[in-house]
């Protein structure tokens, strides 16, 4: 049974994706960033699933359409954002920090 | 250790590095080329854990269509060369190494919280692929107790199509 190490490679890969989220401010690698920490939530629940049966498989179907429609809407903000500032560094971008 | 463990440890190794250098290269081109290759480390991962049909669509629609699609915005808005330093100054670095050391700590104590032995079937996926199908395992379940959120994905799809094509046009 792999549920432990399976879990401990989905935490640090998580913790991976939520650093690259702080510590970046290229929006597009942001936007990656997300898809690991969405990718290692996947790892957490096909670990379970082996055990639990396959309610877990179905959650990750979804999470993956949820994805890609997240990064159908996303790239294109950035697209617009970049059409209208020419970058896509977030310290030039803070229209909403008020 | 038998083959089977050795196979998870060598995909997760990496995974977790070409991870690490997805978060820290500077041109987003490489970035997301380490991200792909962290995505089909995981697609092995998912073989290991009895989803062979959940690493197909891995394969398919992360590593293939949605990594697709960042590397066209990179190209599009000509990013590859990574403009500069973008990574955070040294209170940012510390603020977001600290945060996620906390969240590491925290999700530490998840590694031995296993559920309880009473409802853990041994090889529960092994056993339904067996009967079914590694495709109608999944796709049983998927059209039958899971089909209203089915039909709803499909909506969210549709909604997320004409968001994109809204926000990416010039003009209406």
């Amino acid at each position: 049974m792999l549920l432990g190490p399976s879990l401990a490679v989905a935490a640090v890969l998580f913790v991976i994706g939520v650093l690259g989220v702080l510590i970046r401010r290229n929006a597009i690698i942001i936007f990656m960033c997300v898809e690991l920490m969405l990718n290692a939530v996947n790892l957490t629940f096909i670990a379970f699933a082996q055990s639990l049966g396959v309610g877990g498989q179905i959650f990750v179907f979804f999470v993956m359409a949820v994805a890609a429609a997240e990064a159908a809407v996303g790239l294109a903000i950035v697209l617009a954002i970049y059409r209208h500032k020419e970058t896509v560094d977030l310290r030039n971008i803070n229209i909403l920090k008020g | 250790m038998n083959l089977v463990t050795i196979v998870f440890w060598i995909f997760a190794g990496l995974a977790l590095g070409s991870g690490v250098l997805c978060v820290t290269r500077r041109s987003p081109l490489a970035s997301a080329l380490w991200l792909v290759v962290t995505m089909f480390s995981l697609a092995v991962l998912f073989v290991v854990l009895d989803a062979q049909f959940i690493a197909v669509l891995q394969v398919l629609v992360y590593a293939g269509a949605v990594m697709v699609l960042f590397l066209f915005v990179i190209m599009l808005l000509n990013l590859g060369r990574g403009a500069g330093q973008d990574r955070k100054g040294v209170v940012g670095l510390t603020v977001g190494a600290v945060l996620a050391g906390i969240l590491f700590i925290q999700l530490r104590f998840l590694w031995k919280a296993a559920p309880p032995a009473i409802i853990q079937v041994p090889n529960a996926m092994a056993q339904l692929q067996q009967q079914h199908g590694m495709v109608g395992s999944v796709a049983g379940p998927l059209y039958d107790a899971y089909l209203v959120p089915f039909e709803i994905t499909s909506v969210l799809l549709l909604a997320a199509v004409v968001g994109a094509v809204v926000l990416a046009k010039r003009k209406l």
